[in-house]
């Protein structure tokens, strides 16, 4: 779509949420990126450090402020849900887990955000597209469940050994028998792949269906504009609806982070065991 | 014309698919949320004192139930807007 199309607004309904749907891209084919994910996700990052660190500078042993308890209660909460899962040194898990929970609920709850502030935003400074929600891009998710992949490999190594992991992916479910050794192998194999591909999709597919119901909500909102009874009669169910998908989003966002949390660390925790 | 009638029947063929992407998950979905929530009120009146060890289980596999279903909805309404099989036609 042209500048000037865009100043005219969209025309029809699909080209309304075609156009919500479409990234900020710098290049062709492969190597093209996202630049709005990227610059989300690296914002919110950034968030979740400063919220962290204003708590932990201000931190103190006598009464604990408002931000600073809240604060303490995730980390606790984040520690004893890996405590509870991963019996060895958590000293690295537990903080991953808190990033991983943290900075995962922030970028879904910019599903909360009124769907086209971010881009009109983004319109004041010339730019014609912007997704606000990093993980409804199937790269932010797939990233990080790549990134979770090699720390549950990191773990098996760590638990096994080099020698001790190839031995189990080659012997582990049905024996150490030269014959059973490429059944085996791919059958690990399988395993291991599905992990990130499960947990990704998982994720991108709940904030692309939730971005995409908040789309179609403000689309029955345009119908005010038609200034007749059927339309106000819209625009109140466009109210309603919209308050009501946005309050159980809210479950969603944080139940899809605490997931993404659980699963890592419960991925860690089997990668640890012997078989 | 002939490509006219050719993207209708696209059309229609992916707006069945997306009935049935979204009304199979929906049933898939609401049986294994029943069958967990009457577990969870069973067990919940059998021993209230698992309570609060159940009741973040019981979100936890929540989450992991609704989203078999939420990735076809995502699915569907993908096809649903920007239909890949139709770029054939161009």
């Amino acid at each position: 779509m042209s500048a000037a199309e865009h100043a005219a607004g969209p025309a029809n309904s699909t080209e309304y949420i075609t156009h919500h749907l479409t990234h900020l891209k710098v290049g062709e084919g492969f190597w093209s990126f996202h630049v709005d994910t990227i610059f989300m996700s690296v914002l919110l990052g950034l968030v979740t450090i400063a919220l962290f660190y204003s708590a932990a500078r201000k931190a103190t042993s006598g009464v604990p402020g408002k931000w600073q308890a809240f604060v303490e209660m995730v980390c606790e909460f984040i520690d004893t849900t890996v405590k509870e899962v991963f019996h060895l040194d958590r000293r690295f898990l537990a903080p991953m887990a808190l990033t991983i929970f943290v900075w995962v609920f922030l970028m879904n709850a910019m599903d909360l955000l009124p769907l086209d502030l971010p881009g009109k935003i983004a319109g004041l400074f010339g730019i014609h597209y912007w997704r606000a929600v990093p993980t409804a891009d199937a790269n932010t998710t797939f990233a990080m469940s790549l990134t979770v992949l090699a720390v549950v490999i990191f773990y098996s190594v760590k638990a096994k050994g080099v020698g001790g992991y190839v031995h189990e992916l080659f012997t582990a479910p049905f024996g150490a028998n030269p014959l059973l050794w490429i059944p085996n192998f791919l059958l690990n194999l399988v395993e291991l792949l599905s992990k990130p591909v499960s947990l990704a999709m998982r994720l991108f597919g709940n904030m692309y269906a939730g971005e995409l119901v908040f789309m179609l909500i403000a689309l029955l909102g345009t119908s005010l504009f038609t200034w007749t009874i059927a339309g106000t009669v819209g625009f109140i169910g466009h109210l309603a609806m919209g308050a009501a998908w946005a309050i159980f989003h809210i479950l969603i966002i944080t139940l899809q982070a605490f997931i993404f949390m659980v699963l890592t660390v419960v991925y860690s925790a089997m990668a640890t065991e012997h078989h | 014309m002939e490509n006219l009638a050719l993207i209708a029947q696209v059309q229609g063929y992916t707006a069945i698919a997306l009935g049935l992407i979204i009304g199979l998950g929906a049933i898939g979905a609401c049986i294994g949320i029943g069958i967990m929530g009457s577990k969870f009120l069973e067990a919940a009146a059998r021993q209230p004192e698992l309570i609060p060890t159940l009741q973040g289980r019981m979100f936890l596999l929540a989450g992991l139930i609704d989203a078999a279903f939420l990735i076809g909805v995502a699915l569907a309404m993908f096809f649903a807007f920007a239909n890949p099989l139709l770029a054939r036609f161009g």
